[in-house]
């Protein structure tokens, strides 16, 4: 083994990449949360579609408000969502994941055939079926996107955690008589946290594209809320006039998601090396 | 084959029964009444009576479900309230739109993907690999109702080839496909990234085989062995995640419908919802999930026909 080789960062180009675009994503939520250029409700009609200027770096739009306070403060909805969406994924998802795992037999059979069912409806559908009934609003986008996360996580964790118990420590521990709570406390969980991981970056990148996708269409962030799909939605109606309206919130939304999966493929690489040749 | 046959549809009509009570579960019985949702919170609790009279609302939760199902069966899925016309007709018109409209967009990503996947897995760890990865990545991370923008900003608003948005029929079939391909394309990117992926570590796989070796050994050509024996043993799972890749691809069109004014089931279903049109809806998300469950079923049987492994399991 060279000196080069061995010491060849893990991971490489996306890793460090993904990490960046993330770090700038988080870093414009906490800066909006301080400060902004300028309010990002605030309408100044006189100044409306103006372009881009050393007042307003990216113009205003046509209310006059500045673009881009608008996209800092959206990236702040984007976390919100992903965050909880994924926590709600991930805390019913291994949950479930471990109780298949551990019992086998028509338990494991009936809740894989369930995740397999809620597989059908992504997270949109899911969406659409709860604000149907529930009114539009961020947090049924947040739930439904939540639900859609469960059953991947439950899967996953199925499958990663199979591999463990059927291992030769998983089974003294069993053999010493440890209950299936220690086991997975001590064994699984452990284990299997690269796994979930790196699936828990993937569905916050999906999870974002999915609030995008609902604010666009008026299901999620409702006004005064800023989203960056509801930008976009307010850049289509002056598309003719103002087309670079429709390219900053559209190239916020895609560097995030980049930067989430560059993030998770890097993860995955430098957490688990045996996946590294497949992918 | 039969046995695995018999056991794949036994499971299919169990999932549709499973997916028609968690919808009618959701639909009617979490919000309390339909007929007070679609006149909103003004309406007089007469009103509310006779609406739900009319619609066969006020029954008890398993006769409503019976109605509903019994209906759908012989194709009559019951009245919409905002248009006011029975609601097999509206979705039958709508579907006229969506379904080329899906096929065009997964043609797309079939065509591309699997061409790009086999490139890439070919040229793997060399800079064509590197180039087709790239843009997969960028592909899955680009919204598709944003594309769709992009696609009306430079086709429609500054080249003026085609029409910004809205489907002229389809009695004039060639204008019609016209009104599709940008949608087509718009929807068809992600899904084709993704295939791209999948296509790419199916082939390195299967090129890792022995049975490749052997076939060179034989004097097969480099090409002939990757199209001839790699891709085929490379396609069961490219064909369960494209079969999977479907409910997302629908879930898609619904928003890119919007971006084109485009009169299919998703804007069909935005409308309803805009109109507290509840019975739509159910039916339309019901509608939905009888595609892609059925669709997912057809897979399972193709993929089962291509590979014998697989039929083993059911035995």
């Amino acid at each position: 083994m060279t000196v080069s080789a061995r010491f060849r960062p893990r991971g490489g180009v996306s890793l460090w990449l993904g990490a960046t675009l993330v770090a700038v994503l988080i870093a414009a939520a906490v800066v909006s949360l301080i400060w902004t250029p300028y309010p990002p409700s605030a309408i100044d009609i006189p100044h409306k579609l103006a372009p881009p200027s050393h007042a307003h770096w990216f113009g205003t739009d046509n209310l006059g408000r500045d673009v881009a306070s608008q996209i800092l403060v959206g990236s702040r909805i984007s976390i919100l969502v992903g965050v909880i969406a994924v926590g709600i994924g991930l805390a019913f998802g291994i949950v479930l994941g471990l109780i298949a795992a551990f019992s086998k037999g028509l338990v494991e059979d009936a809740l894989m055939k369930l995740s397999d069912f809620v597989f059908a409806f992504p997270a949109l559908l899911l969406a659409i079926m709860l604000t149907s009934t529930f009114g539009p609003g961020v947090v049924n986008a947040i739930i439904a996107i939540g639900v859609y996360n469960v059953p991947i996580i439950a899967k996953l964790t199925r499958a990663t955690a199979n591999g463990v118990l059927s291992r030769e420590y998983a089974l003294a521990a069993r053999a010493a008589g440890r209950g299936p709570v220690a086991i997975a406390i001590d064994h699984v969980l452990p284990n299997i946290a690269p796994a979930l991981i790196v699936q828990a970056t993937i569905q916050f990148a999906i999870a974002i594209l999915a609030e995008a996708a609902l604010s666009y269409l008026g299901l999620g962030a409702q006004p005064p809320e800023t989203s960056w799909g509801k930008m976009l939605a307010d850049a289509q109606n002056v598309l003719y006039n103002a087309p670079r309206l429709a390219l900053y919130p559209g190239i916020a939304i895609a560097l995030s998601v980049l930067g989430l999966n560059l993030l998770g493929d890097g993860l995955r690489d430098a957490l688990d090396p045996k996946l590294k040749a497949r992918s | 084959m039969l046995l695995y046959l018999g056991q794949r549809i036994a499971l299919f009509v169990a999932t549709l029964i499973f997916a028609s009570l968690v919808v009618f579960a959701v639909m009617q019985i979490l919000p309390g009444d339909a007929a007070e949702t679609m006149l909103g919170p003004t309406a007089t609790p007469e009103a509310v009576a006779a609406l739900s009279h009319k619609l066969g609302l006020d029954l008890p939760a398993p006769i409503r479900y019976a109605h509903w199902i019994g209906g759908a069966l012989h194709g009559d899925l019951g009245l919409s309230y905002a248009y006011g016309s029975p609601i097999a007709p509206l979705i039958a018109s709508s579907l006229a739109v969506s379904a080329p409209l899906s096929l065009m967009a997964m043609a797309l990503a079939a065509v591309v993907g699997l061409a790009a996947g086999v490139y890439a897995a070919d040229r793997r760890g060399r800079a064509g690999d590197a180039i087709v990865m790239g843009f997969s990545q960028v592909g899955i991370a680009v919204p598709n109702f944003w594309l769709a923008i992009l696609l009306v900003l430079v086709f429609a608003v500054t080249l003026r080839l085609v029409p910004a948005g809205g489907f002229p029929g389809w009695h004039d079939p060639a204008r019609a496909i016209g009104a599709l391909i940008l949608p087509a394309i718009a929807l068809g990117v992600v899904q084709a990234a993704i295939v791209t992926r999948v296509t790419r570590s199916a082939v390195i796989e299967a090129l890792n085989e022995d049975f490749m070796r052997t076939a060179r050994a034989k004097g097969v050509s480099r090409r002939a062995a990757l199209w001839r024996h790699a891709l085929p043993n490379a396609l069961t799972p490219i064909l369960t995640i494209m079969g999977l890749q479907f409910a997302n691809l629908i879930a898609g069109a619904i928003v890119v419908e919007n971006v084109f004014v485009l009169p299919g089931l998703g804007r069909l279903m935005l409308q309803s919802i805009s109109n507290r049109d509840t019975l739509v809806v159910e039916n339309g998300v019901m509608l939905l999930a009888v595609i892609v469950i059925g669709l997912n079923f057809v897979v399972d049987i193709a993929c089962a026909a291509i590979d014998p492994r697989l039929r083993a399991s059911a035995a």
